[in-house]
């Protein structure tokens, strides 16, 4: 499943996608996000499922483009902790 | 199909089948509480036997409790006889009968698929105070969704302000806005707080209420559009929820993507609370 | 040399006139819906002020979201550009200028010329700008220039869970229905709207001396909860709302920083 996580407003696109099939679960983006932005859990949009993959926290997931504002590559900073953290590729941002 | 008048808000509705006797049969339900409608669905064996669709009130577990025995009234049923329920929606957790509470993305993609049929792709939920964009598989299994519940533009809510703004009845919003000779060019903020002062300024221009709908209908057609644009759509599309009852918007979003919209006997509110309820029957099935 | 500087804002325009750098004159109106007519009648005020008439300014520089509506200038220069050079001229130790107007919010990096080195802006959601506070000011049914001092009498921290300003409406209804104070929910309003605007300026990194301008900087209440937010005492000039005017007519005369 590709999960968008986030929203649009008159601002712009603030997404956080998570494709479930290609995460494995491992947590790695939860330790790497200095944010509190990730958890991981059964997925709440495949019930029948029992497999636990990472999704954004329910709290977070309104105002991303504000907390992730700090992590964002601009002229002297590194590419995205969290991207960089998912060895399975799983995690990409709209913005 | 019987209905409640309310001129000054949406359409209540409730229906139950007339061909079905429940007894001897697992009688499951859904309750979607939404932030402003909630809605409840009762199987009889896994097909749809009744529902209710009214407002929310102030607080999500009586509302839950309304919509259940709404949709019960004319049914001998009663909360004993129904083995699970299963709550979705923004209250779900607050639903007090139900075993079980479920994302609205999962069960408007089942409620979807049953109410649009397997070969349904690509569904929209255009609710109170969310939008979702959702894709599924032929078992109405969620491939791909994306949520907009942050910002109010492109909502049932935002409809509201327009409709509070200019004094017309939601409920005719849709077909004022299709009444213009011409296509105005759709209003420029995104933002319904900007929008609304975008809107002023054009009736102080001596713009009619039915042009000024218009240009805000084409404005949330293109905004749901381009959110749409992120998962891309696939045949067959189908829309929910309740501005998939505003003509205005929904002909004009059908236009902009380029793919007939379905359409469906069923109220278009109750997707998610039949997802629910097919959920429920899915899960005591399974014994879980 | 008389310079003149327009800032066309979104609810307010602002006037300022310069003789040899030094303000002589300045004026503000509120827009409405004759825009135009409105920008005439402040320019008149702003000139009968300074005792000059139009043929005596060398140079007008109009700014603003509605810049080229100004019924008559040389040049327009943006926005962040005009607040920058206002903020180095007022507080020349300036680094940072945050600008919250009535429909926008801005960040910017600047060097002590109040050359631009980096900015952030927020133009089209009105979560991040004036129009916040002013609808929550409707919403709790205080005026907006007492929501301000409404919010430091607040004695405890409430939440504000919608980031939008229609659904925040509904959020503060609810909350007037079930008695929370309102000097508790003034302050959730500006926490709120504070909070947006430090990500904000998060982005861009920011370095003392921060100057805060633009309209919502008179709000008493927003300063407070921005300030616990960047964990510094903000700047707030005298008239915080001319500093973008104050920047054109800067521009318009050439000024590149220094006394």
């Amino acid at each position: 499943m590709i999960a968008n996580y986030g929203y649009k407003d008159g601002s712009g696109d603030y997404f956080i996608t998570i494709d479930t099939d290609k995460c494995n679960g491992c947590r790695d983006c939860v330790s790497a996000c200095p944010h509190g932005v990730f958890d991981v859990g059964p997925d709440e949009n495949d019930p029948l499922s029992d497999d636990e993959v990472a999704f954004v926290t329910e709290e977070e997931r309104k105002k991303i483009k504000y907390t992730c504002g700090p992590c964002k590559p601009t002229s002297d900073r590194p590419p995205l902790p969290c991207v960089t953290a998912c060895k399975q590729d799983a995690i990409s941002h709209s913005w | 199909m019987t209905e409640k008048k309310e001129l000054w808000r949406w359409t209540e509705s409730r229906w139950t089948n007339p061909d079905i006797d429940w007894k001897g049969k697992l009688i499951t339900s859904g309750v979607d509480v939404g932030s402003v409608s909630s809605q409840a669905v009762i199987l009889a064996d896994g097909e749809l036997y009744a529902y209710s669709n009214m407002r929310t009130g102030s607080n999500s577990p009586d509302s839950a409790i309304n919509a259940i025995n709404w949709a019960m009234e004319d049914t001998a049923l009663t909360l004993e006889d129904i083995a699970y329920t299963v709550g979705t929606g923004y209250g779900r957790v607050n639903v007090p009968f139900s075993q079980r509470a479920i994302t609205e993305i999962a069960c408007h993609a089942r409620g979807g698929n049953h109410m649009y049929g397997p070969t349904v792709r690509t569904i929209l939920d255009m609710g109170g105070q969310d939008c979702k964009a959702i894709h599924c598989d032929e078992k109405g299994k969620v491939t791909n969704f994306l949520m907009n519940d942050k910002c109010a533009a492109g909502t049932g809510r935002g409809m509201e302000v327009f409709a509070d703004l200019l004094g017309v009845s939601i409920n005719d919003i849709g077909d004022l806005s299709l009444d213009v000779e011409e296509e105005p060019p759709p209003v420029s903020s995104t933002c319904v707080v900007y929008a609304k002062t975008e809107a002023t300024g054009l009736l102080r221009e001596g713009w009619p209420t039915n042009k000024v709908l218009a240009a805000y209908c084409s404005a949330m057609a293109h905004r749901i559009m381009t959110l749409l644009e992120r998962i891309g759509v696939e045949k067959d599309f189908a829309i929910t929820g309740g501005i998939a009852k505003n003509s205005g918007v929904v002909s004009r979003l059908e236009k902009d993507v380029g793919i007939p919209i379905m359409t469906t006997d069923y109220d278009t509110q109750i997707a998610g609370a039949l997802g629910a309820a097919l959920f429920a029957k899915a899960l005591k099935d399974k014994g879980k | 040399m008389i310079t003149m500087g327009i800032d066309m804002g979104a609810k307010t325009i602002k006037v300022v006139i310069l003789k040899d750098n030094e303000i002589v004159a300045k004026s503000i109106v509120v827009a409405g819906f004759e825009v135009e007519k409105m920008a005439k009648e402040v320019i008149e005020k702003a000139m009968s002020e300074a005792g000059v008439t139009r043929g005596d300014i060398t140079k007008v520089v109009s700014t603003g979201a509605g810049d080229k509506q100004a019924p008559f200038y040389d040049e327009t220069k943006s926005v962040v550009g005009c607040d920058s050079l206002g903020a180095a001229y007022i507080h020349p130790a300036v680094r940072c200028v945050i600008d919250v107007g009535a429909e926008e919010g801005r960040g910017m990096r600047c060097d002590e010329t109040g050359k631009i080195l980096d900015f952030e802006v927020n133009e089209k959601c009105a979560a991040g700008a004036g129009a916040f506070t002013e609808a929550m000011s409707r919403a709790l049914e205080v005026p907006l220039e007492e929501l301000g001092a409404l919010s430091l009498k607040a004695t405890e921290d409430v939440p504000m869970n919608a980031q939008c300003t229609v659904f925040a409406e509904s959020e503060v209804v609810t909350m007037v229905h079930n008695n929370v104070p309102k000097e508790n929910m003034a302050k959730a309003v500006h926490d709120a709207m504070a909070s947006r605007i430090t990500s904000m300026v998060r982005k861009i990194g920011f370095e003392k001396d921060v100057v805060l301008i633009g309209g919502v900087a008179k709000n008493v209440g927003f300063v407070s909860s921005l300030n616990a937010d960047l964990e510094l005492e903000v700047i707030v000039p005298e008239d915080p709302e001319f500093v973008g005017a104050l920047g054109a007519a800067l521009a318009a005369a050439g000024w590149k920083g220094g006394a």
